[in-house]
């Protein structure tokens, strides 16, 4: 990069420049750790002025940028690119503005998601969206995936909780989308910049709602010979018009796992269920009587009711450790993030079950059973030649098992660049095209995170219908990218 | 960044595009335009009922070509609603595209076209026992389409959110004749863009919605209500309406209806309505007792969860708006609305809900009069992050006000996704905020 550009973004965040390479080796990846590019530089701004500063420089230069967060995300989101920047907002992480009345929270996009709660659970209030990442995502990288977690069953996922955002469009114009009551005039843009992956400019603060706690939350933890017994108590359990806080389930393999990395004290079966009912304490006990008896009649052989917190904490460690557990039993392993319809899931699980033996590798399941987010985790080693490449085709079938059946490639995860060519499985052209005209109308140059989400793009001139060549690329002035 | 609005088309070209689209949809699905056809002070000509999504797409597209504007029409309830257009010769109507297209109850999913009237979806999905969590205005009449292109919700947005939290896919034919799939069949899905969410309160300004998908929830064993009158007089300031409805939403209870009732010379009331179990009903509403409040259980009037559609009954001479304040606002709010009426004698009722939406209905003394209050309300609204927006009102005060306030500094970026979708203004033209 130009010494005089380094100089300007010297000049606006001054020790917030990162240009040694042993140190932009730190941003080269996000979560998803096979997917690297050195960045040209990074910068970490503290203010919503520098963020836009740097935003200037970039679009004057046409120099892509990559917002990152805490670099958790699973899909390459905030995978660096080519000749571009990272503009990271780690240092921004105040939360600047606590109002209870209202149930609004003000934050900057680098406050991690679990200080949000920390900072109201004394007042009895929590942030719903609660990845498993949550104690060191950020709220900016929670905004770009929309992200869920495993109580979004019941309370919605990141898009369900922000209200308003103050954005860095990617011509530097700060500009503010919705506001902090409900319903304000106009299109939805919080709606559509949510779970935009960085696409579309950079949160530079975000107002959140948070929510009372639950009179009493009461996890059951249920024991099953198999996954479609503990399946058909799911179906049983949302039939029976329950609509539970969240329903987790593990095969066999998930539970081995979990077990040898934090000895969970999980029931060895073939498939267990996590069932969480929160509310008011009448209806609660209730309907935890409920579903006990939905789960005894499918074939459940063993029921615990965690009761108390720390009971809890117990029942729930043993799967939010269980991405980071399959260490313990396989050398490598991918962690997919697709959805179905949740009454396929004896046949989605058969069908895995089949590919996964056909091909020899290992795949362990850990689901969100309730709305049918699979985290299919498919094991391999590295060391042996051929098979990386033979679990990444694995695990990619596997969401096209999800598309045929109705579902999408993604849950939570975001699409980034691990899963971009998957999006023409998903959506037909047309689809991709529409799409596209929102980019279009934030960031017609792409200078936002480019070349994520989305197959291909085309410039944006280009109007909707047969390929035609664009005037630039006509004269050999831009390249179809 | 606007939209470019087309010269008037050729009356050949007119000509040939009603010719084209008689030949889409038959003959017997199109007819001139009456009278009761007419939006504000625009009568269109034409009046189309396509029967398909293709059939939509395919008449946009010829409409497009021919330069006409389109109105897009589903049960036609919320007609006045946005400003008046700045022309229109084809209404669209959805009225064919009336199915329930999927009740996938096990998923608690359904899929249904836009013109199928709320009321019918309800009475299918009830059959399995779900529901979509929503109270929309007029069920009987009101389309999908038109509910979501309105982003309508009624009290049940306390506990299940409004549409935008319901919709997980949408089917929408764009002017150019795409017809566009976003989102999908499964709640949880982070795929692309939320367009759900973008078409959703657009008022048909981007596509015609053709088909949505929603998130269901399970119809309620049981339902409770027990409404409250509070003390609150002139010198009150809402106080203890506002003290009572925070104290609800404070305490941990999860009730599906939190809303306000107010009007001029009468203190405001209360309503709360809990569902589920009759044991957890009982116990929210035991705890509810215990709440230290000045106010006194009433009985509660009678289709008291519809008394925002109540606001809208009778005399063409009144004015309804919808307003958003922040929750806690809400006192206040009622404060100024006595402020400003007061020295006029103007009379008015609200009915707002407890997450700081509602409606307001003054009766129309002088418009002068309206007019000013509704200015004065509007900007002490919009200065704490709330909005005035009206929705019903005497053609003299259309004229005079555009009905949505203020969409901030993001009208530009509002605009420019108009154009993207829209580049010659077809759909529903200056009807929208900021003359979109």
């Amino acid at each position: 990069m130009e010494a005089r550009i380094l100089g300007q973004f010297r000049a606006i965040v001054g020790k917030g420049l990162i240009t040694e390479t042993s140190q932009l080796h730190t941003y080269e990846c996000d979560g998803l750790t096979n997917l690297r590019v050195l960045p040209q530089a990074v910068l970490l701004p503290t203010s919503t002025s520098e963020v836009q500063a740097i935003v200037r420089i970039c679009q004057r230069e046409k120099i892509p940028f990559v917002a990152r967060g805490s670099g958790t995300g699973l899909s390459g989101g905030a995978l660096p690119v080519d000749n571009g920047v990272v503009i990271s907002l780690a240092r921004m992480n105040r939360i600047l503005e606590v109002d209870l009345p209202n149930a609004r929270v003000v934050v900057e996009p680098g406050v991690i998601n679990s200080d949000v709660t920390m900072r109201v659970a004394p007042h009895g209030y929590f942030y719903a969206p609660d990845p498993s990442s949550q104690s060191v995502c950020s709220i900016g990288g929670n905004v770009a995936e929309n992200s869920g977690g495993a109580h979004c069953l019941k309370y919605g996922f990141t898009t369900t909780h922000v209200l308003a955002l103050e954005v860095v469009l990617p011509d530097g114009a700060i500009v503010h989308l919705g506001s902090r009551a409900v319903d304000r005039p106009g299109y939805d843009l919080p709606g559509i910049f949510v779970g935009s992956e960085g696409t579309l400019g950079i949160a530079t603060k975000v107002v959140l709602r948070i929510v009372k706690k639950p009179a009493v939350i009461q996890t059951l933890l249920a024991a099953f010979n198999s996954t479609e017994e503990a399946g058909a108590a799911v179906s049983g359990i949302i039939a029976a018009g329950v609509l539970p806080a969240a329903i987790e389930m593990m095969d066999n393999l998930a539970i081995q796992a979990a077990e040898a990395s934090v000895h969970a004290g999980y029931p060895n079966c073939g498939g267990l269920l996590l069932v969480e009912l929160d509310g008011p304490a009448a209806e609660v006990e209730h309907l935890m009587e409920q579903v006990g008896r939905i789960c005894t009649q499918c074939g459940a052989w063993e029921i615990r009711v965690a009761q108390s917190e720390a009971e809890r904490a117990v029942v729930w460690k043993g799967r939010k450790a269980a991405f980071a557990a399959m260490g313990r039993i396989s050398p490598n392993y991918i962690v997919q993030d697709g959805v179905i319809p949740r009454t396929a899931l004896p046949k989605v699980l058969g069908d895995i079950e089949r590919m996964s033996a056909a091909e020899g590798l290992r795949v362990a399941n850990v689901f969100h059973a309730g709305d049918g987010n699979l985290h299919p985790l498919v094991l391999y080693d590295g060391r042996i030649a051929g098979q990386e490449e033979r679990a990444m085709e694995l695990s990619i079938n596997i969401l096209r098992l999800c598309v045929k059946y109705g579902g999408s490639i993604t849950g939570e995860h975001g699409v980034g660049e691990e899963k971009k060519m998957m999006m023409g499985e998903m959506f037909a052209e047309p689809d991709l095209e529409t799409m596209q005209l929102v980019r279009c109308a934030f960031d017609p140059e792409r200078l936002s995170n480019p070349g994520k989400v989305f197959p291909r793009t085309r410039l944006c001139a280009e109007r909707i219908g047969p390929y035609q060549a664009h005037p630039l690329e006509v004269a050999g002035v831009a390249q179809f990218f | 960044m606007g939209t470019r609005s087309l010269p008037h088309p050729s009356i050949a070209a007119v000509e040939t595009a009603w010719s084209d689209l008689r030949a889409l949809v038959g003959e017997e699905h199109m007819r001139a335009s009456m009278m009761e056809d007419a939006v504000d002070d625009v009568l269109p000509q034409m009046v189309i009922e396509p029967g398909t999504a293709e059939e939509v797409a395919g008449a946009l597209k010829i409409a497009t070509g021919a330069g006409l504007k389109v109105i897009p029409r589903g049960g036609a309830t919320k007609m006045g609603w946005g400003n008046s257009p700045r022309g229109g010769e084809l209404i669209l109507s959805t009225r064919r595209l009336n199915r329930v297209v999927e009740h996938a109850w096990g998923d608690m999913t359904a899929t249904v076209e836009a013109g199928c009237t709320f009321q019918h979806l309800q009475e299918t999905l009830a059959a399995h026992g779900q529901r979509l969590a929503l109270d929309p205005l007029w069920p009987e009449h009101a389309t999908i389409g038109g509910i979501l292109a309105t982003n309508d919700s009624g009290p049940l947005r306390v506990r299940f959110g409004s549409l935008r939290d319901l919709i997980i896919g949408i089917t929408l034919a764009l002017p150019d004749g795409t017809l566009a799939k976003s989102g999908g069949k499964v709640v949880k899905n982070v795929a692309g863009y939320d367009l759900p969410k973008l078409a959703t309160g657009s008022l048909g300004t981007l596509g015609i919605i053709t088909q949505a998908i929603f998130r269901l929830h399970p119809v309620p064993r049981e339902s409770r209500t027990l409404s409250f009158a509070t003390s609150d007089d002139a010198t009150s300031h809402g106080e203890g309406m506002n003290a009572l409805v925070l104290a609800i939403q404070d305490c941990n209870m999860v009730p599906t209806g939190v809303q306000v009732r107010a009007g001029r010379g009468s203190a405001p009331e209360v309503d709360l309505r809990f569902e589920g179990t009759a044991a957890g009903c009982e116990a929210q509403i035991e705890q509810t007792m215990r709440l230290e409040s000045r106010a006194r259980r009433i009985e509660s009037p009678a289709d008291v969860w519809n008394a925002h559609a109540e606001l809208f009954r009778g005399s063409e001479d009144c004015v309804v708006c919808k307003f958003s304040v922040l929750p806690a606002d809400l006192g206040v709010f009622l404060e100024s609305i006595r402020t400003v009426t007061e020295p006029l004698h103007l009379p008015w009722k609200l009915v707002a809900q407890a997450v700081g939406a509602g409606y307001l209905r003054f009766e129309r003394r002088d418009s002068g009069a309206v007019i000013s209050v509704l200015h004065d309300l509007r900007k002490k609204l919009e200065t704490r992050g709330g909005s005035l927006v009206i929705l019903r009102c005497p053609h003299e005060i259309k004229s005079t006000m555009d009905v949505w306030g203020s969409a901030g500094d993001a009208l530009a970026l509002m605009r420019s996704i108009k154009a993207q979708f829209d580049p010659t203004g077809v759909l529903n033209p200056g009807r929208f905020v900021g003359g979109i």
